[in-house]
């Protein structure tokens, strides 16, 4: 599904380069469940944003679902996004002047699908995550771990096959944490590859797959199951 | 991303920064009701004056000495000064059959006094046709006898405010008034009658030609004025006075015709241009709008940084971001814009009402002039705050919050 191959990415920072991914050889199976760990700065996000076709590498390769994306131009990439990535952040980053349902209809209507599909999908995974009640509301009445719903809602709506979740316990308390992981892990189940980059250890060790990054480099990939090297994947 | 959704996505932008999107209308809306309502003030100039002429009635063309080179020519060889046109001339052409009445004009100015009154005015010797061709009419007495079209006699008709200023409302026809150093009797007070052709009819008087001839010591006429029988051919009869002047002056035809059309078609011209330039200084303003939309496009580029790198995230394309922008800047144009018809429109209406006697009226082409203006002003303006919303790096813009 995802294959990384000696994947750098370097950035400037004033004079001097950071490398923010050295060297990152790493293959994800459909419907893997990976936590990603590690200290501050030592390039989790960075790794996401270029699994998730947000970033690009500045060398080596990598394919997704067997397409080469590092040679794809601009409009190609933003397809394929839009098809197989759903992002989650830890600011949520939900458009404050629209309601629930708009937001979670925003990646359909940018992909130019019709009203009434739209909404009808919309309430669906509303209702997956709990909050189809909350369809009519705006960002500013709903609680953390509602946001936090609401933006999985928006990124599960387009049946993306793999979600990247940056943090996203990150900005809530204990129960809405749970509540948020719950709902992660149920459409995990369901067959989606699922990455979380968490700072929290026992979030992390809930996952199937861990990986801990340091400087930019992965420095340990351990599995519950030996399968976990990758060997399914395509 | 389909059209309806654009429009509602700018829409509930809109309504979210009501003020902002209030002024950009304002700037659009006031600079699309100027070019109207400017050029439809030059329209009306134009207008008022086609009306003008057309409410002379007759068929007029008048002959002045001398030949004016409006076409540029070179410049006469032997350098001689024009003939005189002579009442004799005049009189020649009257023989012309498509021609119904020739007024000859000697023109100059005099003081008329009456007791210790008295008024600098232009004094216009003439014949009895002056009064069919020039439509006048006296409200007193009567117009000048037969016999001044070959003799001079002490009379005159006076303008009708002249008449007010030296007489008051007593009565003047048979009274005696001075012009420049003679007397001469009043016979007749025009109409009251408003400007015309540029003369203020009120405020003048009428000799006759022979008298007039001899007050200003010339032979020249001023001009002729005929006036062509309703039916004759401007192009036929102008080559037939020509014929007639050029058998009287040796072969040379040196005089200028102008016919009502040619004037017409001259002030045509230059009301015409005078709205166009009115209406490019007008366009100025919607410039100015389409500079104030780039920079408060640009501020909005820069707050919406996340909610354009979370479009982005979310499988929207740098094309469809930059479509989101100009797309909110065409709206904004488009509903600036009805409001700015709407305004002019209803001013126009306004003003009719105010002045009825002024033909107000937008030229048919000011109004897609000024939305067309707006809208290119806003899509070339809005186009660099929508390259840099479609050239952000999403990675940068979501890192900008919380992260
Ligand atoms: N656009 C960027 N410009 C400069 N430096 C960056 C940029 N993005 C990330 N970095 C740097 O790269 C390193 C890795 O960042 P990141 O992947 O966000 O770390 P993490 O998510 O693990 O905290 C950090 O030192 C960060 O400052
Ligand atoms: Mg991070």
């Amino acid at each position: 599904m995802i294959e990384l191959s000696v994947v750098n990415k370097t950035y400037l920072v004033g004079e001097a380069p950071l490398r923010a991914l050295r060297d990152v050889n790493m293959t994800i199976g459909a419907g893997e469940y990976l936590s990603v760990m590690g200290p501050s700065g030592s390039g989790k996000s960075t790794l996401l944003n270029m699994i998730g076709l947000l970033d690009r590498p500045d060398s080596g390769s990598y394919c997704l679902d067997g397409v080469a994306t590092e040679t794809l131009g601009e409009e190609p990439r933003a397809r394929l996004r839009a098809d197989y990535i759903g992002f989650i952040f830890q600011a949520f980053h939900l458009i404050n002047r629209l309601t629930t349902l708009e937001n979670v209809e925003l990646p359909m209507m940018l992909g130019g699908i019709a009203p009434k599909q739209r909404r009808q999908n919309a309430l669906a995974v509303l209702e997956q995550v709990g909050l189809a009640d909350r369809a009519g509301h705006r960002p500013g009445q709903l609680s953390g771990g509602q946001l936090q719903r609401v933006a999985i809602a928006r990124a599960i709506v387009m049946k993306p096959r793999i979600l990247l979740a940056d943090e996203p316990t990150g900005n809530l308390d204990q129960a809405s944490g749970n509540e948020v992981v719950e709902v992660l892990e149920n459409l995990n189940r369901e067959g989606i590859t699922l990455l979380v980059v968490t700072h929290d250890a026992n979030l992390g060790k809930r996952a199937k797959r861990r990986i801990r990054m340091v400087d930019g480099q992965i420095e340990s990939d351990t599995g519950d199951d030996n399968v976990a090297a990758g060997s399914t994947a395509l | 991303m389909l059209l309806r959704d654009q429009l509602h996505f700018n829409g509930q932008l809109f309504l979210r920064h009501r003020v902002r999107t209030g002024l950009l209308l304002l700037a659009v809306g006031l600079g699309v009701a100027s070019v109207i309502l400017l050029t439809s003030l030059g329209e009306g100039a134009r207008r008022y004056v086609d009306r003008e002429f057309s409410s002379l009635g007759n068929q007029l063309l008048i002959i002045l000495p001398g030949r004016k080179e409006t076409t540029g020519g070179a410049p006469p060889i032997y350098g001689t000064a024009p003939r005189d046109l002579t009442l004799e001339d005049a009189q020649a052409l009257e023989r012309i059959p498509a021609i119904r009445a020739v007024a000859p004009v000697i023109a100059g100015t005099a003081s008329v006094a009456l007791q210790n009154r008295s008024r600098e005015v232009i004094v216009l010797g003439s014949t009895p046709e002056i009064f069919q061709v020039r439509d006048l009419e006296v409200s007193q007495g009567e117009i000048l006898p037969d016999r001044t079209r070959s003799e001079a006699m002490a009379i005159c008709v006076l303008g009708s405010k002249l008449k007010q200023e030296l007489f008051g409302n007593s009565r003047a026809i048979g009274e005696w008034v001075r012009v420049g150093d003679r007397r001469m009797r009043v016979i007749g007070v025009l109409e009251e009658r408003g400007e015309s052709l540029g003369l203020d009819l009120r405020d003048m008087i009428i000799v006759p030609v022979r008298t007039a001839e001899q007050m200003f010591n010339t032979p020249g006429l001023f001009r002729v004025l005929m006036e062509l029988d309703g039916n004759a051919d401007f192009a036929r009869a102008e080559e037939r006075v020509r014929a007639v002047i050029r058998e009287r002056h040796e072969g040379d035809d040196d005089i200028t015709l102008i016919s009502q059309d040619s004037m017409l078609a001259a002030f045509n011209n230059i009301l015409t241009t005078l709205t166009l330039a009115i209406a490019a200084i007008a366009a100025i303003s919607l410039l100015v709008a389409g500079i104030l939309i780039m920079n408060i496009s640009l501020i909005s580029v820069s707050q919406r940084r996340q909610e354009i790198g979370l479009l982005k995230a979310l499988g929207g394309s740098s094309r469809q971001v930059r479509q989101l922008f100009l797309g909110e800047s065409l709206m904004l144009v488009s509903m600036g814009s009805a409001a700015g018809i709407a305004v002019a429109w209803s001013a126009v209406l306004v003003m009719a009402r105010l002045w009825p006697s002024f033909p107000l009226a937008p030229p048919w082409w000011s109004v897609p002039a000024a939305v067309g203006t707006a809208l290119v002003a806003g899509l070339v303006f809005s186009l660099i705050p929508a390259r840099r919303a479609a050239a952000l790096d999403p990675v940068l813009a979501l890192r900008g919050q919380g992260g």
